[in-house]
């Protein structure tokens, strides 16, 4: 059949496939997904010649050791991350946001993510998985999408069904912004919380608990206190919906949310700053700053034209 | 119709339809979301209804927040449109091994255990929405005899299939996740199928469940 594919050798942390994601499932549980990081999941298909919305594999932390087997192919890893390509005599650090080709019996060891969180491997070509809904997307809770919704495993193959024709290598120099102010709108249960919870809430830092995942980021820090009711009627929630729990320690809804929540929402991540809210690993501070809908508007509209002119600069 | 919109965040618009939570305001909701749904509005990503509420995501790269309400602001819902439900029996057994919180409910309730199931089974429950975790069904309304809090320290895991209890409602844990409702029992039944794509879930919002007892034998047997 197809004589082109990855022997996965060490798997890594959370590796799993990832794509733009699922639309219109919310109302019956089941949450968007796709690349948490949208921006460097794009820039990944660009360089690789690829139509921008294919899957690619994202992985968080410590990615996976992948040999490949068969004819020559392109890959290119976007994110912050340390990896090194090891070639039939030699072995080279590699570069993110840049193409490297492969051939028979090559590695590619991703070895961490650098002060972040996820990277993307993207390959001229396609993976040979399935898709459910329209995307590959993994969702490891329900355990819908490709690789039968599990994360990837050590040892297992991954099929590749397609190789471009054309294999140009592409780059382009980008260096991923880190920020430690994440804008919030304030949220529909705003009013639940003490003024001192309040004031707590956009002036103190928080740290990012090792109890993150694509699910959402745990946040420790000041107590918010609740002085209306810890719980409402449960509702629906959003990727980036701030929620407090009886305890006072805000959650960040990420990709892989439950579809419904019953905590009180006392924000939500303007859209702007989701890429780089996502990046932000577990022991590093975070800040909430203000912002009104309508700045929140404009900031992702400016946001948007930034990646597509990096994409257009991908040629 | 809907009491109040608002945003949430950039990207969603907040339909409030009112505090109470009841099969009549559920059932506006329901409408909306079916209404709105099959106008297959530009934009629109994403419709989360829930008892009172309906949370409509849109994508911000095509539209924004004042496009959005205009359209929902402006539309015509047909109030006595009847929405398409099913009635459906489902199978729980209430073995000791399943009921993992039978004894709590007796203390909590003041209730023998013969007298908890009698008041549980064979009754007619409203699916109110779905979600959470995939096709989870929140139902509705338990006698009032028979309401109680979520455990005061939520479960790590509850098993697949358990069959749970808080304040007015039940649940069914169509996968094993972390949940503090109190587990009446369990269905040996596949509520959420995701190779069914065009309708995944066994239970929809609108839908009539009834409750039935079979023995651990019966369940036992039941997917064979």
């Amino acid at each position: 059949m197809n004589n082109n594919y990855f022997e996965v050798i060490r798997a890594g942390v959370n590796t799993t496939f990832q794509d733009k994601g699922r639309n219109n499932l919310y109302h019956i549980g089941i949450p968007f997904s796709g690349a948490m990081d949208n921006r460097n999941f794009l820039l990944a298909n660009k360089l690789v010649g690829n139509k921008l919305d294919l899957p690619v594999i994202e992985f968080a932390y410590q990615g996976p050791l992948l040999r490949f087997y068969g004819d020559k192919i392109n890959i290119a890893i976007t994110g912050d991350i340390i990896f090194k390509l090891k070639k039939k005599d030699h072995e080279i650090d590699g570069n993110c946001y840049e193409t490297y080709q492969l051939d028979h019996g090559d590695e590619i060891n991703i070895l961490s993510t650098n002060k972040s969180v996820y990277g993307y491997l993207s390959i001229s070509g396609e993976f040979d998985i399935k898709f459910q809904w329209g995307s590959c997307s993994i969702n490891t809770k329900a355990n819908i999408g490709s690789n039968d919704g599990k994360k990837l495993d050590n040892g297992q193959k991954i099929n590749i069904s397609k190789i471009n024709l054309n294999q140009e290598r592409k780059k382009i120099n980008y260096l991923n912004s880190k920020i430690e102010n994440i804008r919030v709108i304030k949220g529909t249960n705003y009013d639940y919380f003490s003024e001192e919870g309040k004031k707590f809430f956009f002036e103190k830092g928080f740290t990012v608990s090792k109890l993150s995942d694509r699910m959402g980021m745990r946040l420790e820090g000041p107590k918010i206190e609740n002085i209306v009711n810890t719980n409402i009627k449960s509702e629906g929630l959003l990727k980036g919906v701030i929620q407090v729990p009886a305890d006072g320690n805000p959650i960040i809804m990420l990709s892989d949310h439950g579809t419904i929540g019953g905590y009180p929402k006392i924000g939500v991540v303007a859209s702007v700053d989701y890429d780089r809210l996502v990046q932000i690993s577990p022991g590093s501070k975070i800040k909430f700053r203000e912002i009104e809908l309508s700045n929140a508007e404009t900031l992702f509209k400016l946001y948007e034209i930034e990646t597509q002119n990096l994409i257009s600069q991908i040629k | 119709m809907i009491k109040n919109i608002s945003n949430l965040g950039d990207s969603a618009l907040y339909c409030d339809f009112g505090i109470e939570v009841n099969k009549q305001i559920n059932s506006k909701v329901i409408k909306y979301f079916h209404t709105i749904k099959k106008k297959e509005i530009k934009g629109i990503i994403n419709l989360t209804p829930s008892y009172n509420k309906l949370i409509i995501s849109y994508d911000l790269r095509v539209t924004n927040f004042k496009e959005i309400e205009d359209k929902i602001k402006n539309l015509e819902i047909n109030e006595t449109q009847k929405i398409n439900n099913k009635k459906l029996q489902i199978p729980v057994c209430c073995d000791a091994s399943f009921s993992l919180d039978m004894e709590r409910l007796e203390k909590k309730l003041n209730l023998s255990r013969v007298k908890i199931l009698e008041n549980f089974f064979n009754k007619e429950y409203f699916c109110y929405m779905t979600g959470f975790i995939a096709g989870m069904p929140f139902l509705g309304d338990l006698d009032n005899n028979m309401r109680v809090q979520r455990l005061e320290t939520p479960r790590v895991k509850v098993p697949k299939g358990s069959i749970g209890l808080t304040e007015q409602f039940s649940n069914i844990y169509t996968f094993e996740s972390p949940g503090g409702w109190n587990i009446i029992g369990n269905t040996p039944l596949e509520i959420f199928d995701s190779s069914k794509e065009k309708n995944p879930n066994l239970i929809n919002p609108g839908d009539v469940v009834i409750f039935k007892q079979i023995t651990l034998e019966k369940y036992k047997n039941y997917n064979e």
